[in-house]
């Protein structure tokens, strides 16, 4: 009978752990639905790239307030993680702070420090509700931001004060016991609670049994709640917390004015070309010429595009710096990701239903992006510039321009003057390309 | 600009009497054909000759880069376009190419090599800035001392290409006082002209957007308002005479701005 918990714990625990996974696997899954891209060259300017970026936070001190407070989460996140490790082993073996004996003053400065970090979550997270629901700061109000999107971006804040209160509320309650009932051998004395014991002062005068049942409780709580966390993460915009690190690592490295040549299409326009090229009788010709140029949906796009929007927490940055955006249009970066990523959730369950892709009459263009967005965009570059994770909306809609261009033939009408101009008279204005050097007469 | 006759040499010209130039100017369709921009196609072969720098431009063998096509998601008109060119500059054996637009600038820089144009591309801030170093031209301090001159950074120069100091540098060289507006560098806004917009009307909204970056360039209070492309320079311009201050504040290329202020 006295292994109940443990077994009730594992039990849990590899619940919590197998459903996680599963859910890894599902994104990933999802992930691989998208073209090839080879992001495997410069190892080491990718991983210095992360550890800036990812470990480092350094593009969120652009905005120095929320870069600091998020980093203080972040760190929190991280620290607080350790302490996971000895709850783990404290479930399984069912013993109370297994690691204290071995780390003995080290583990009272571990201890203290979480404290301290619980503490300082817990207001960061505050003032981060504040920002959203109180100041409402614009970027968390544009449209794309109702309904589940609003409601997910407090729940996580939630969750956070939650977690930490239930964190300092054990510590509270086991330190009361270690102080006021110093005979209790399960409750040795250790640790440093520098913010619990404060919280302590509104348990005194409770009973033994009220406070091992407060401690207990907390503790269960805590790790349930922390495993639920983990694995609400999928159906949330919170993916962040992993996926920062590969989209990070993965991102693109070339200058942001480099749009990626289509080779495929190199191969076509140079036998177009090519004077001694008879096109009625031609072997050469590439049969792995794509049955498609640019992207509808969201199996054209490229698998960082999707890892792209799977990684986007929904900040709104991009949003906030984008021209178009900025003066009223449609256009917002961060709905061309939140669509990209709900359009491949839809996909991914369609798939796993069905075994293969069923057509279902959607696809991402016109049944979730409006062409009026895609054609708002400057290509500026600000929302690029701006992710602190280095998501890049751009592309993607470039992508679907292509698509829109090269297989619909429905540029705006304007364009295709522009275009037709250029194809015509090597300029995009009606000009006679022998008057190119006409403004030398009027030096 | 009637001091002396300029002479603007075509590649052809030079390559029948077997000069090769130092640098080719690529000047671009907006610099070949819009009458604002023209001004600082005209001031930037000025300062060429000035500074006695061998030069030439491809005159009626110049064709559009293929830029708008390409934004436009048209890789195929792009990449005939880009494939022409890079065949006759081949042709030529160019090795340096400077230009005044940083979507030429962009797409010969970056774009062409994957289909086989490899050059050293400057943009004419660059250029500029390097041969002022070298003293190639002396700036006469009193012509814009003291005045506000704010710069709008051009996309496709900045955060395309992360150039944002050698503007900045040839104007802190004329000894005018360089006023930041609050959107600057790499977060400067758009002037509403990249991506093709330049050749489209844009999308319902509420504002254009080359107003709402008129009005945080007027916020600054400035004499003048600085810019190296010509699409923005064409955008903020339309912006200033949509708030009536043409008259107050010129929209000027740097390239102009040195010109105005070198000593003869």
């Amino acid at each position: 009978m006295e292994y109940i918990p443990n077994f009730i714990f594992a039990l849990i625990f590899f619940v919590g752990v197998s459903v996680f996974i599963r859910n890894i696997r599902k994104v990933i899954l999802n992930i691989k639905l998208g073209k090839k891209s080879d992001r495997s060259d410069q190892l080491l300017k990718r991983a210095r790239n992360m550890a800036l970026l990812a470990f480092g936070q350094s593009k969120m001190i652009r905005r120095p307030i929320v870069g600091i407070l998020h980093l203080i989460v972040y760190l929190g996140f991280i620290i607080i993680n350790i302490e996971l490790l000895e709850i783990i082993i404290d479930g399984l073996l069912g013993t109370h702070r297994v690691l204290a004996p071995f780390l003995g003053g080290a583990y009272d400065i571990l201890i203290g420090t979480f404290e301290y970090f619980a503490f300082l979550v817990i207001i960061s997270v505050f003032i981060f509700w504040i920002r959203r629901n109180i100041i409402r700061v614009k970027r968390f109000w544009n449209k794309e931001m109702v309904g589940w999107p609003k409601l997910d971006a407090d729940l996580i804040l939630y969750f956070e004060v939650i977690l930490m209160s239930l964190f300092l509320l054990m510590n509270a309650s086991d330190y009361l016991i270690q102080t006021n009932y110093p005979l209790q051998e399960e409750y040795i004395k250790v640790g440093y609670f520098p913010i619990s014991k404060f919280l302590a002062f509104f348990l005194n005068g409770i009973s033994l049994e009220s406070l091992v049942l407060i401690e207990r409780t907390s503790w269960w709580l805590h790790i349930i709640g922390i495993l639920f966390f983990a694995n609400y993460l999928y159906y949330s915009k919170h993916l962040h917390i992993i996926l920062a690190f590969p989209n990070t690592f993965f991102a693109n490295l070339e200058a942001k004015g480099r749009f990626k040549n289509i080779k495929s299409i190199t191969e076509e326009v140079k036998l177009m070309m090519d004077p001694n090229n008879d096109p009625y009788n031609n072997n050469s010709i590439d049969q792995s010429v794509p049955d498609k140029f640019g992207a509808s949906d969201v199996m054209d796009l490229e698998w960082i595009q999707l890892m792209n929007a799977y990684t986007c927490t929904e900040c709104g940055r991009c949003t906030s710096v984008c021209p178009a955006n900025q003066t009223g249009k449609t256009l917002s970066p961060r709905k061309i990701m939140m669509d990209t990523r709900d359009r491949l959730e839809e996909v991914g369950k369609n798939i796993a239903m069905n075994g293969e892709f069923k057509e279902d009459g959607k696809q991402l263009i016109k049944h979730y992006i409006m062409p009026e967005e895609i054609w708002a965009c400057t290509s500026c570059n600000a929302c690029v510039e701006e992710c602190p994770i280095d998501i890049d909306p751009l592309s993607i809609i470039m992508s679907i321009r292509q698509y829109l261009v090269m297989e619909k033939s429905e540029a705006p009408a304007d364009l295709n003057n522009m275009m037709s101009n250029i194809e015509n008279n090597g300029a995009p204005w009606p000009f006679n390309q022998q008057d190119r050097l006409n403004w030398v007469q009027e030096l | 600009m009637s001091e002396k006759m300029i002479q603007v040499p075509t590649l052809s010209e030079l390559t029948s009497k077997g000069i090769t130039p130092e640098i080719l100017f690529w000047v671009g369709c907006s610099g070949s054909f819009d009458e604002r921009a023209k001004r600082i196609t005209k001031a930037f072969v000025y300062l060429l000759d000035k500074m006695n720098i061998s030069f030439a431009v491809l005159g009626a063998e110049e064709s559009c880069t293929g830029d708008p096509a390409k934004r436009s998601g048209n890789d195929f008109l792009f990449q005939m376009q880009a494939l022409a060119n890079i065949e006759i500059l081949n042709g030529y054996g160019i090795k340096r190419i400077v230009t005044t637009c940083p979507h030429c600038f962009n797409t010969l820089k970056n774009e062409y090599p994957d289909l086989g144009g490899n050059y050293q591309v400057l943009h004419h801030t660059e250029f500029l800035n390097n041969l002022l170093d070298e003293g190639k031209l002396k700036i006469d301090k009193g012509t814009f001392k003291g005045k506000r001159i704010t710069y709008h950074d051009p996309c496709y120069l900045g955060r395309a290409n992360n150039i944002y100091e050698a503007p900045r540098e040839l104007i802190k060289k004329l000894d005018a006082e360089l006023i930041e507006m609050k959107s600057c560098k790499s977060k400067g806004l758009c002037c509403g002209a990249g991506g093709a917009q330049m050749f489209k009307e844009p999308e319902q909204g509420k504002k254009d957007i080359n107003i709402k970056r008129t009005e945080e360039a007027l916020e600054v209070k400035p004499n003048i308002i600085a810019a190296s492309c010509p699409f923005c320079n064409t955008m903020m311009t339309d912006g200033i005479k949509n708030k009536e201050k043409d008259n107050e504040i010129p929209v000027m290329d740097i390239a102009e701005l040195i010109m105005k202020a070198k000593k003869i």
